[in-house]
């Protein structure tokens, strides 16, 4: 027998898988790092040949310029620094407040769309076709210059049961007031709290034992609304509504609502809620029937199958692209700058910028600013999703 | 004894399930709270239905040439869009060009419409497609910029409305998608100094708003490059509102990644595909089919998020409504205006949603249960 013998083909080095990768990734390294050092190169010539100073030494210098909403004490004598906290402030409230707004509207629309009612599903369906399908910036373009602009000087105010009143200026609220024995109700509410916790504890173990089970949510409920009510009530009411008063040209006392917040207010809730429906939906969907038919065949009743089989599961489908709509609604409130509403990109990328010259710094804050909030909330909600995840055998 | 029977008295018929009135019966009055909503709703629309067409239509201005036409009407005033309607469409693109621009839609309507034909052979579309995809951008780009062929040249910055957004759009989009799928396959890559890269680059644009992009393209940029070299400003908003959006392509794409099966990649480096070659004909095409959805709901962000240009002094369809309200000359129409500009911005992205649904239908290729 005759053997062949194949000479061992060794192929290139060229072709080897992992020296490809090895050059591949130095490569793509290099070339960053290249390109790094090219633009630090760039920016380190134009700032010297612009005359731009750098380093975040203006932020400490007086500010000069003032802000038409400020959360905390500010002066046009305050520095950069104290700038971007107020801007920071503003970004955060509006945000906060249009989370819960969109939050609630997107859970009604989303209801709503599944309604056995066809006139109520069909209305909500074109509300959610119409507001997603249109760009936020016209929606806050709208609400601002078309309909809040619009509205009459001071002395022509729509009047609202004479407390609520609307006009160019922005929307006049009552304000509270918080008289001296207001503490005394504040003790009780944290005492009911406490109360809460105590019984629902106990009624938990209660029920793991015997088996009764304990009313919690009413006994809670009124724990946490009749201590305080008495309190009040033994305090002497120590609350008033300080409502606002036309005196002159203007409104006096009470709470306003610059028409810049309001119009962002409401075009950041109705838009986002139309996306946050969709969700909702799906997520009820997502929960299959059989799943309500073996909750109500164990007996439980019909309240009770929402919130211990329904709800749980939906929320698992829910909270991933919830949390993106939220951190959208964080970055979309940017768009406030537009309008001129005194966010963190109006007030810090903008005026400040402006003033100081310093392009660099103030847009690295800014981003950072968003990427913090946004790696953040990311962050907590991946953890809260691994909590409430399926866990698999 | 003789028992006599007694026919239980006939029932009265069920209330019929067929029909109008069953149909109504059935879906608006179950019960009293369902009749409770059906009144509420119909009181809703009973209020702002008639309020809105009689502002829309009965009552509106239709003829006339200038703003005296609408006076005293308590419509709209639908002459302020008439008058407007060519500035909004080509913004400040000179009147005698014009027809530049009609020849490059035409010619895009032209090309593209063989591929919507369902009998056409795959092949075929194909290679139009790709043609199209390739040859399009500088036949459209020699047509509205000139300096050509005898074009006189329009500058970019003359470049408006309807147009432009059509530009951003359509550059952001033919972009942003072969980046991001590029993107996703870093992501999800072996080798650590690649993904790396990658996930920093898609973190960080998906962290940022997209004005504060805009914001840094049209500030920072000219610091970063050496003196001298200007970009033209549209170019920048399209670096910006590309890569912008590649981030967020690239999540999409991921998704459908990781939907395929791992099977899938083994069997094609069973066959001796290399990596490219496996995902060109045997992971992509699965992967992209899945995340159509996503695919297109990106593409109606995108849209959307054109009008943030507006920002950096691009004058896109929002902007030039914009303009015409803030004019002294028309004071008082912002209304009309911004209905209009909704209107198109709805329409082209509800019909882009309709698309991929009824795409989405079409290409499913699994068990209809």
């Amino acid at each position: 027998m005759t053997e062949f013998s194949v000479p061992p083909v060794k192929p290139p080095f060229w072709n080897n898988p992992q020296f490809r990768a090895i050059f591949f990734q130095a490569a793509a390294l290099v070339a960053t790092v290249a390109f790094g050092l090219y633009i630090f190169e760039n920016t380190q010539d134009n700032l010297r040949r612009l005359g731009i100073a750098s380093g975040f030494g203006f932020l400490s210098s007086p500010a000069g310029f003032d802000i038409i909403q400020t959360l905390v004490p500010y002066s046009a004598a305050s520095s950069y620094g104290q700038v971007f906290w107020v801007a920071l402030l503003n970004t955060l409230l509006v945000s906060a407040l249009g989370i819960v707004f969109a939050t609630l509207l997107g859970f009604i629309i989303g209801v709503a769309r599944l309604s056995k009612n066809w006139l109520i599903a069909k209305l909500a369906l074109a509300y959610i076709e119409i507001f997603r399908n249109i760009p936020l910036l016209l929606q806050i373009f709208f609400w601002y210059f078309a309909v809040l602009r619009a509205m009459p000087a001071p002395r022509q105010s729509l009047n609202l049961g004479d407390a609520f009143f609307l006009n160019i200026r922005g929307l006049y609220l009552p304000a509270l007031q918080f008289q001296p024995g207001f503490g005394w109700v504040l003790t009780a509410l944290g005492a009911a709290i406490v109360l809460v916790i105590v019984m629902r504890r106990w009624a938990r173990r209660r029920q793991m034992t015997t088996g009764q089970p304990f009313p919690v949510l009413s006994t809670s409920l009124a724990l946490l609304i009749g201590l305080p009510l008495i309190a009040f009530w033994l305090a002497d009411a120590p609350l008033h509504w300080q409502v606002p008063e036309l005196q002159g040209f203007n409104f006096r006392g009470g709470l306003v609502i610059i028409p810049e917040m309001a119009s962002l207010l409401l075009a950041l809730s109705i838009y986002t809620a139309a996306f946050i429906a969709e969700i909702v939906r799906a997520g009820i969907q997502a929960v299959s029937h059989g799943q309500t038919e073996a909750s109500l065949s164990l007996g439980l009743n019909f309240g009770m199958t929402l919130r211990l089989i329904i709800l749980p599961q939906a929320l698992r489908v829910i909270i991933p692209p919830m949390t993106n709509q939220y951190l959208n609604l964080t970055k979309n409130s940017s768009l406030a700058a537009a309008i001129g509403y005194p966010d963190l990109v109006a007030t810090f990328a903008g005026t400040t910028l402006n003033q100081t010259g310093q392009a660099i710094e103030c847009i690295a804050i800014t981003m950072a600013v968003y990427l913090t909030i946004s790696l953040l909330i990311s962050f907590i909600m991946n953890e809260y999703n691994r909590r409430v995840a399926l866990v698999e055998r | 004894m003789a028992q006599s029977r007694l026919p239980h008295p006939d029932l009265p018929p069920p209330p019929s399930t067929i029909g109008a009135l069953g149909w109504m019966r059935r879906n608006l009055f179950s019960s009293p709270f369902n009749i409770a909503l059906t009144a509420l709703a119909t009181y809703l629309l009973w209020i702002t239905v008639p309020l809105l067409l009689n502002w829309a239509l009965f009552d509106a201005t239709w003829s006339g040439d200038d703003r005296e036409a609408c006076q005293g009407g308590s419509g709209a005033c639908w002459v302020f869009i008439r008058v407007h309607l060519d500035q909004f469409m080509y913004g400040f693109y000179p009147k005698a060009q014009r027809w530049r621009v009609n020849i490059a839609l035409l010619l895009l309507i032209l090309g593209a419409a063989p591929l919507f034909i369902r009998t056409m052979p795959n092949p075929v579309k194909v290679k139009l497609g790709l043609g199209l995809l390739v040859f399009y951008p500088i036949i459209a780009f020699v047509l509205f910029k000139g300096g050509l062929l005898g074009l006189p040249e329009v500058e970019t910055s003359l470049w408006g409305g309807l147009l432009l957004t059509l530009v951003i759009a359509g550059v952001g989009m033919t972009a942003a998608l072969p980046l991001g799928v590029l993107l996703a396959l870093g992501r999800r890559s072996q080798m650590p100094a690649i993904q790396t890269l990658c996930i920093t680059f898609i973190e960080f644009w998906r962290g940022v708003p997209l004005i504060t992009v805009l914001f840094m393209s049209s500030v920072m940029l000219p610091l970063f490059l050496p003196e001298g070299i200007n970009f033209d400003k549209l170019l920048r908003a399209l670096v910006g509102v590309t890569l912008f959006q590649a981030a967020y392509m690239a999540e999409v794409v991921r998704g459908g990644l990781q939907a395929i099966p791992k099977g899938q990649f083994e069997a094609a480096a069973a066959l001796g595909l290399g990596y490219w070659k496996a995902m060109a004909l045997i992971v992509l095409p699965q992967a992209l089919k899945l995340v159509i959805p996503g695919i297109v709901n990106t593409f109606i962000a995108l849209f959307k998020d054109t009008s943030l240009v507006l920002i950096i002094g691009l004058f896109d369809l929002m902007n030039t409504v914009h303009n015409a309200i803030t004019n002294p000359a028309w004071l008082g129409f912002s209304t009309e205006g911004y209905v209009f500009a909704a209107a198109v911005y709805w329409l082209f992205c509800f019909s882009m949603s309709r698309y991929s649904q009824n795409l989405e239908k079409r290409l499913y290729t699994g068990h209809k249960r």
